[in-house]
């Protein structure tokens, strides 16, 4: 069976530069392990293929729980020069949530 | 020493809104209130000000805020610590006087500055994000260092009932309050760590009390309209109690506290800032009572031996224009619009951006497919050198009314002057923070 990140998770965008910043905070605790295996920095990058041109980098905080992927020149430039609408790419929570993983370890 | 102090913070950006704040000062019964009210950005904008008129550059607000805050704040006895000076803290101060001698109020403003080193770059410094001399992104405006608690320390000590900064890093405003009440040495890494993650939760004020967190039916959260701004206690071993006023609206719990600890942070166990290397992964977050969440755990290695410069340079102009369409084959129309308008402006323009809203234009793109929507609105945004030249992009969206698809409506445009921002490292020894008292 497969979900939504947005069914189990949570997120918050940041930005600095042309840097993106997203957490993915599941709901429960118990779904720490999944999100740990599926939702790697490789299938992130393949999710954002059309958004993120850089590296993406994920870290793991097994304390919170909660992982926080930090994504390399994700934003058309970043808050200052780029044309977009959201420059900041602070909505951009919502798109990594909409990845779809298979709900089993 | 069984002293806390609480600290609450009233704003977390300049256009914050400003009655959480004064609820904060009158009821939160506060030994320091911060307002945050610097973007990356947003010193530069104020430095343009400065260079066209040099009694402005502090932040446009200020006033206002100073306004309603200021009567509470000396009643209270509430000292205010807040960058509002911008680019131009010592003429921030003034006003500040005016409005306490227009009320016949008593104040001391301690202004730190020193932030300002445009005369000490000569442009060949590396930029971090181009990896080539910052004068390559344009003509530089403004390059403002990032100060750290250490800057704020001797305007504490002065007694002043309000500090006044420029550019400081934001956690700093809060960690300056904690050294000078708790004596901490600024080299206890581990002790400025904690600190450092008491001012990262509170920095944004409403972000951590359920602003930009919100959503319906998932993340619910009460009362929005009446959203609370935090404040936290601190005890001399550094725990913290996180809480907002009792009947203020709004959530802090766990969940809230989360989103906000990994908010901006670049890497979780090196989040770097002019007081201390923090790292956030040993932090611990439990919710001890309704809107109550103690966090402990903070930890750091030493302060970086450079400090980070903000560097603002003219980037040109972007001219924007939008029209409607709606009902049957609104993309489709909406689309032929773009298209024609690409034709129209693709010589004149290099840098051109056309954005279906309603459909990709916010995340850029969409994941899977989705039905089209009842109405659609174009969007084209374009790079330019000139005013003149960035508003043809409104211009020819505009004609679209007559010279375009069927049906077209609500266009709109606009012409914005652009900076940008670089940022490059400065040896902490060339920084050299200074504090300037003024008195009503």
């Amino acid at each position: 069976m497969t979900i939504k990140l947005y069914d189990i998770a949570h997120s918050r965008a940041g930005d600095k530069g042309n840097t993106l910043t997203l957490s993915l905070i599941p709901y429960k605790p118990e779904d720490y392990p999944l999100l740990c295996e599926k939702v790697t920095a490789d299938a992130v990058s393949h999710h954002f293929r059309d958004l993120v041109l850089g590296e993406i980098t994920r870290y793991e905080l097994p304390n919170l729980p909660a992982l926080q992927f930090v994504c390399q020149q994700a934003l058309s430039g970043g808050v200052t020069t780029s044309l977009t609408i959201d420059t900041h790419g602070k909505s951009l929570s919502y798109a990594l949530l909409e990845m779809v993983i298979d709900n089993d370890l | 020493m069984n002293k806390s102090i609480r600290i609450g913070c009233g704003a977390g950006f300049s256009g914050d809104r400003l009655e959480p704040a004064v609820i904060l000062t009158q009821q939160g019964q506060l030994d320091y209130l911060v307002l945050e009210c610097l973007a990356e950005r947003t010193i530069a904008l104020a430095q343009k000000r400065k260079q066209q008129n040099p009694a402005l550059g502090y932040d446009p607000l200020l006033e206002r805020r100073i306004d309603r805050l200021l009567p509470s704040l000396l009643a209270n006895k509430v000292r205010l610590i807040t960058n509002m000076g911008a680019a131009n803290p010592l003429a921030a101060a003034q006003v500040i006087v005016g409005i306490a001698r227009r009320l016949a109020l008593s104040v001391t403003v301690a202004v730190v500055t020193g932030d300002d080193v445009v005369d000490q770059l000569t442009g060949d410094e590396i930029s971090l994000e181009m990896s080539q001399p910052v004068q390559e992104a344009g003509p530089l405006i403004s390059a403002n260092a990032y100060l750290g608690a250490d800057a704020i320390l001797p305007a504490l000590a002065t007694g002043a009932d309000i500090i006044l900064t420029g550019r400081v890093a934001d956690p700093s405003l809060f960690v300056a309050p904690m050294v000078h009440e708790f004596g901490w040495s600024l080299d206890d890494a581990d002790r400025i760590g904690q600190a450092t993650v008491i001012g990262h939760l509170l920095e944004c004020a409403g972000q951590l009390t359920g602003g930009y967190f919100a959503d319906p039916s998932r993340k619910d959260i009460p009362d929005m309209a009446h959203l609370g701004h935090p404040f936290a206690d601190v005890s001399a071993d550094g725990t913290a109690v996180f809480s907002k006023v009792d009947g203020t609206g709004g959530s802090l719990n766990v969940a809230t506290a989360k989103e906000q600890l990994l908010y901006e942070v670049m890497d979780p166990g090196r989040y770097l800032t002019p007081d201390v290397v923090a790292d956030f992964t040993k932090v611990r977050l439990e919710e001890i009572g309704p809107n109550q969440v103690k966090a402990t755990g903070g930890q750091g290695q030493s302060r970086p031996s450079t400090v980070k410069v903000s560097v603002g340079y003219n980037a040109g102009f972007v001219g924007e224009g939008e029209i409607s369409y709606a009902g049957s084959n609104a993309l489709g129309r909406a689309k032929l619009a773009g298209a024609i308008i690409q034709e129209r402006l693709q010589d004149r323009f290099t840098d051109l951006r056309i954005d279906y809203m309603g459909t990709t234009s916010v995340h850029r793109t969409n994941f899977g497919d989705h039905p089209d929507p009842y109405e659609v609105r174009l969007r084209v945004a374009g790079k330019a050198s000139t005013p003149e030249q960035a508003a043809l992009v409104g211009e020819e969206v505009e004609a679209l009314y007559t010279n375009g698809p069927a049906g077209g409506g609500g266009a709109r445009k606009y012409v914005h002057e652009v900076v940008g921002i670089v940022s490059t490292l400065l040896d902490r020894d060339k920084t050299n923070p200074q504090v300037t008292l003024f008195q009503s």
